[in-house]
């Protein structure tokens, strides 16, 4: 008798299609030219080992809020089943808002005065806003289309984002805010050979803990329980007496809250805010969540810092290694591709096994 | 008898408040005001407001009646009062709190605008006054029987849409005509009148004997229908050809505004395909668009030395084809990966296709062949002979022509052995599976007609810019296509144009709401599919088939239940 | 050899096995009934004789011919049909269209034919309307053609769904648990609309139901599942009287009787 394994395996052998192979040759094709083009680009030199540190630390910062943004995306999707397309908006939301108060607080001198304290303010302004944003799209958008068709809301997802996006555009007006620079931030940190800016160190840093802390909050307080009860079965949840639309709104709740605060931290790294911050950040997030299988909270972290170095890593170390000029223009360009590739090879994510029952 | 629904009242007015509000800080109301629809009387900021209150006062009186008629209409003031209390409010707290420092709409501008003119004490009480008027308006209007509502409230819009629509007619119309009715931006009070009571019979007349008559051919035998029904479209297929040559020269803005939104309705039968009978939400269908419109643009132009190297200069005609070609092919090889997936991934990966194209013509990278970002100029004209298009009106004919093949295509499709198969799938893909549909063909053979429509619409629309800029192909106008979709009803052919004509027309035609297109896009994405998921003009069911039916009971549902609503 | 043959087949998620080591003769023409506690791997069954499934070990073979790495879609092309448990009717197309689409692999016309609108197209889509008519009156929904799937009642909905498959002309019809949620008259009629199909169209009948009187009254083969293992197989009366079938059920409490109540 053939062992189940072989057999399977000639099964599949037998009935590959055109259209698998053509797939797994292009993604075959992509990775050699990954591969070739690192090659050449370590090679050639033109990078010092510093700046490829850099460029690390870079993408740790850049992926760590990506992965504070990604899982709002995660648990809603694990809760809901649900693209929340309007995640990277109430990601804009919160800094948008919270530069209002921080150009206060600049104006007035307390962030050079109480840094720590003024940081602080800011960011629960952020996140508070954020938090709001996301309770009251559930509330009013998603809420009334529970169990309805998989694209209703999705397209629903789509409206909102695109109202509020211009919403706060018309609100806070179009242009290009700049946030305040923050004495305490300034400069550079060396660790023996390595220099590292302080910002990036301190996003990293406060991206880890905050994700911790609210991976926390969802494994060990009663609501946390409650949010992952109703993501496994939600009516075994309601029978069992959660409360199952509060959940929903909780979930959305503490997603907007990881938001948010990404949005302060995407603020102090670029140092800017506008209407349309969170449209490309959003979309690189929600790669990030799916990389990590989506519904699964470490899998989005890692997943994040993944894509983050990645992205930062790409342009100079392959793109430029295959002879592509101006390559930072195709930056964004590798995320989406990432995108792609893992929606179309690995929709379960390199984590996470959640999403078997979607079919 | 009940008491009186106080709460449910207040609701509907902080309701409407919120919308008043958020339609006042977002700066609609003050770009709006410049725009005086009735002269003197109503700028359309104001009208935007009022409009706001009266349907949602409609609302709240349409629940209230059922306690008690009067209450209709006190529940309808009492929404305005609160709408406009809190607007009151806004307009006092503007100065004192700074707020433009925050909102930059937040001017002195609006505050005039909200105060009807009038300042403190006096402008509040206009200000409250209209505002409980409107709602109190919209009860009464509740009260009225059907019968002479609906003519009233149709006279009332198409009267607005008229007013709206200024710069089409005032231009079209003879000269004395056009100065007795319209003013530089909207109506004249006399225009107002004369509209309205034009209307008012037209509407009253339709609903005593236009629905007779309607009644009456629906019972004819199909037999007798069928030349009646071909009349008709002869009639309009006589208007659209011959409008041209009516308007003359005067038309040419018409003309730039009808192209526009023909290019629209091409792309939108193509995407009703897709999305509308296939049921795949594709995000990303700009691309085809896009691969249609570069490829007329790079095998026509004179420019890029790297590619005239290789391949000879073409004429439009060459082109054409190739455009399509190309389009097509795309359909296939990027459905190929596209369509293993399912739902909302599917959404995701298109839109991921659709940014990685516009990233690639962008760059540097792709300079030599496409042009990069100052794109491409150049690009040939359609010519028959010495003739070649020049004016809106000559690419008015094309852009006609494609709309009919697109129209003839979806049409044929529809009701055949794959239109059922794309249905079929839409409504659930195991079960058409286990019917023994091939499903990746059936998707696929969607995904490349629609992309095909998409490649004629930008193929043309290259030729007819005869310049083009890569940041035409963003991720906007694949929203714009799916919005006028689902506004006009999905799968809906009528619905492809009705929505074309409101959410691209329109805001051609009202410059000072282009800022606002997308804010409203969205509203009403969400608005459509919390409440009429079918959209305003929903895919009829053979009607044919069911005029044929015997039984008596009308078999085509009531408009679907959103879910959830109410 | 019978018409499907299912030979030892088994099917795991993750650490469950929901389909253990089962084998089952379908003998052509017959009413052949699977009955089995909730949760005994029916309807997995189903799904593997479908190919919605793979099995992990064993063989589905149906009229000679290995098919159980074969899509589902091809299957169902073979001739295999079938019904859902949850009724899943295409909600938004007419009782005619869902019978059309199931005709679907009998028809050929694909994107040209169509829009040239040739003759050969018209043709056999006259034919395919007629057919479909005559599918609707079988099961007495011919003046239900033009009704939404949506808009009928269950019990209308649950024989749309059997012309459905009858559209497919399946040699082999899985139904699953056709006379749920029915009163007495409705499953009554069923039960006729069944042996017919066995009779006049000379359809073989593999179903799943939990209505003992049913499966007591038309069945001529059944077989017991429970915990995803067969643990019987015999006629009606072979089975009524079998111990480890009254342990299944009973041993659980079940409140299904197995005696047909007359």
């Amino acid at each position: 008798m053939v062992s189940a394994r072989t057999a399977r395996w000639r099964v599949r052998l037998r009935h590959l299609s055109g259209t698998d192979v053509a797939l797994w040759l292009i993604g075959a094709l992509l990775l050699a030219m990954v591969l070739i083009g690192s090659y050449k680009s370590l090679q050639a030199g033109r990078y010092t080992t510093r700046q490829w540190l850099d460029f690390i630390i870079f993408g740790l910062a850049q992926g760590g809020v990506y992965a504070l943004i990604a899982l709002g995306y995660t648990m809603v999707y694990g809760v809901l089943q649900m693209i929340n397309f309007a995640h990277g908006e109430v990601f804009m939301s919160g800094p948008f808002t919270a530069y209002f108060v921080a150009r206060a607080l600049d104006k007035a001198g307390y962030f050079d005065s109480y840094p720590i304290l003024s940081l602080a303010i800011v960011f629960v302004v952020a996140m508070a806003v954020s938090t709001f944003v996301a309770v009251v799209l559930e509330l009013v958008a998603y809420r009334p289309l529970r169990g309805a068709p998989r694209l209703v809301p999705l397209i629903t997802a789509i409206g909102a984002s695109f109202f509020l996006q211009y919403t706060f555009r018309g609100l806070y007006g179009s242009g290009v805010k700049a946030y305040p620079d923050i004495e305490l931030l300034q400069g550079t940190w060396s660790l023996g050979p390595v220099v590292i800016q302080k910002t990036l160190v301190v996003v990293f840093i406060a991206a880890i803990v905050l994700l911790v802390g609210l991976y926390l909050f969802v494994q060990h307080t009663k609501i946390g329980k409650g949010i992952r009860a109703v993501a496994e079965d939600q009516q075994a949840a309601a029978l069992m007496g959660v409360n199952v639309d509060r959940m929903v709104s909780m979930t959305f709740a503490v997603g907007g809250a990881g938001a948010g605060a990404a949005g302060v931290l995407y603020a102090l790294i670029f140092k800017q805010v506008h209407f349309f911050m969170g449209f490309i950040p959003g979309i690189k997030a929600f790669t990030a969540a799916v990389l990590g299988g989506i519904g699964n909270i470490p899998g989005a972290m890692l997943g994040g810092l993944f894509l983050g170095v990645f992205e930062s890593l790409g342009p100079s170390l392959f793109l430029e290694g295959l002879g592509v000029p101006a390559p930072y223009q195709l930056k964004d360009a590798i995320a989406f591709t990432m995108l792609v590739l893992v929606l179309i090879f690995r929709p379960t994510g390199i984590l996470g096994e959640r999403i078997a029952k979607r079919a | 008898m009940g008491g009186f629904p106080l709460r449910q009242s207040i609701r509907y007015g902080l309701l409407a408040g919120v919308a008043v509000l958020h339609m006042s800080l977002v700066g609609m109301v003050e770009a709006f005001s410049r725009r005086e629809i009735v002269k003197d009387t109503i700028s359309m900021g104001q009208l935007l407001l009022i409009l706001a209150i009266l349907v949602l006062a409609y609302v709240a009186a349409r629940r209230a009646v059922e306690q008690h008629p009067l209450y209709a209409v006190f529940s309808g003031a009492l929404v305005g009062l609160v709408a406009g209390a809190l607007l009151a409010v806004l307009a006092l707290l503007i100065k004192p709190l700074g707020m433009r420092e925050v909102f930059a709409n937040a001017s002195p501008r609006l505050v005039k605008i909200l105060l009807f003119d009038e300042e403190g004490v006096a402008g509040v009480a206009r200000l409250l006054a209209v505002m409980t008027a409107s709602g109190a308006l919209a009860g009464l209007l509740e009260l009225l029987p059907p019968r002479v509502r609906r003519p009233l409230v149709y006279a009332l819009l198409a009267t607005l849409t008229l007013g709206l629509l200024r710069d089409i007619f005032a231009v079209v119309l003879p000269r004395k005509v056009s100065r007795f009715l319209y003013t530089s931006s909207g109506l004249t009070q006399a225009g107002l009148l004369t509209f309205l009571a034009m209307w008012g019979v037209v509407f009253t007349f339709w609903e005593t004997l236009g629905v007779r008559l309607q009644r009456e051919v629906r019972s004819l035998p199909p037999a007798q229908q069928r030349p009646l029904q071909w009349t008709s479209y002869a009639l309009v297929a006589a208007l659209l050809v011959g409008m041209p040559f009516i308007l003359g020269e005067r038309g040419s803005y018409i003309f730039e505004v009808l192209d526009i939104v023909g290019i629209y309705i091409i792309m939108g039968l193509g995407l009703n395909i897709v999305v509308g009978f296939a049921g795949l939400l594709d995000l990303g269908y700009v691309a085809f668009f896009a691969i249609g419109a570069y490829t007329m643009a790079v095998l026509t132009t004179p420019e890029l030395q790297v590619v005239r190297a290789v391949i000879p200069q073409m004429t439009f005609w060459e082109a054409l084809p190739l455009a399509l070609l190309a389009s097509l092919l795309s359909g296939i090889i990027l459905g190929i990966p596209v369509l293993k997936t399912r739902g909302d991934y599917l959404a995701i990966i298109t839109l991921g296709f659709g940014e990685i194209i516009r990233l690639l013509v962008l760059s540097d990278f792709l300079k030599p062949y496409l042009g990069g970002a100052q794109g491409v100029t150049g690009i040939a004209r359609p010519t028959f002979g010495d003739w070649y298009a020049k004016d809106p009106q000559d690419y008015y004919f094309f852009i006609l022509i494609a709309i009919a093949i697109g129209f003839f295509i979806s049409v044929r499709l529809k009701d055949s052995r794959l239109g059922r198969a794309w249905k079929a799938i839409r409504e659930d893909e195991d079960v058409a599976i286990a019917m023994g549909i091939d499903h990746v063909a059936t998707k696929l053979t969607a995904f490349a007609t629609g992309a095909t429509l998409a490649g004629l619409s930008g193929a043309i629309f290259a030729a007819k810019l005869n310049s083009m800029a890569p940041h035409s192909f963003n991720l906007l106008i694949s929203i714009n296509v799916l919005c006028l979709l689902i506004v006009g009803g999905m799968g809906s052919l009528p619905g492809v144009v009705v929505g074309a004509f409101a959410l691209v027309g329109l805001p051609e035609l009202l410059r000072e709401f282009a800022e606002y297109r997308l804010l409203v896009y969205g509203a009403a994405l969400v608005a459509m599919m919390l409440l009429k998921p079918e959209g305003l003009w929903p895919e009829t069911l053979h009607v044919r088939e069911l005029r044929a039916e015997p039984v008596k009971v009308s078999p085509v549902p009531a408009a679907g239940e959103a879910p959830g609503s109410k | 050899m019978g018409i499907l043959d299912i030979v030892h087949v088994t099917k795991r998620f993750g650490g469950l096995v929901a389909v253990r080591d089962v084998t089952i003769h379908v003998e052509p023409q017959s009413i052949h009934s699977i009955i089995g506690p909730n949760g005994a791997g029916k309807t997995t069954l189903f799904n593997c004789i479908t190919g919605f499934y793979r099995a992990d070990e064993g063989e589905v073979i149906f009229n000679g011919e290995p098919i159980h790495f074969l899509p589902p879609d091809e299957i169902a092309r073979m001739g295999i049909a079938r019904t859902y448990q949850n009724i899943r009717l295409f909600a938004n197309l007419t009782a005619m269209e869902n019978v059309l689409v199931g005709m679907h692999p009998h028809l050929t016309s694909w994107l040209i034919e169509p829009i040239l609108g040739l003759r050969r197209y018209r043709e056999e889509e006259a034919r395919a309307r007629e057919e479909a008519l005559q599918l609707l009156a079988f099961v007495d929904l011919e003046d239900r053609a033009y009704f939404l799937a949506k808009n009928l009642p269950y019990g209308e909905q649950r024989r749309l769904e059997i012309a459905r498959a009858l559209a497919l002309k399946p040699k082999v019809l899985l139904l699953d648990e056709p006379t749920a949620g029915m009163n007495p008259r409705e499953t009554e009629e069923t039960m006729d609309l069944i042996r017919r199909l066995r009779d006049e169209l000379g359809i073989t009948i593999v179903l799943i139901e939990h209505d003992m009187k049913v499966v007591m009254n038309i069945s001529d083969v059944v077989s017991v599942l429970d915990y995803g293992e067969k643990i019987a197989e015999g006629t009606p009366a072979e089975i009524q009287i079998n111990p480890r079938v009254i342990e299944a059920y009973l041993g659980r409490g079940a409140a299904t009787g197995l005696t047909p109540a007359a």
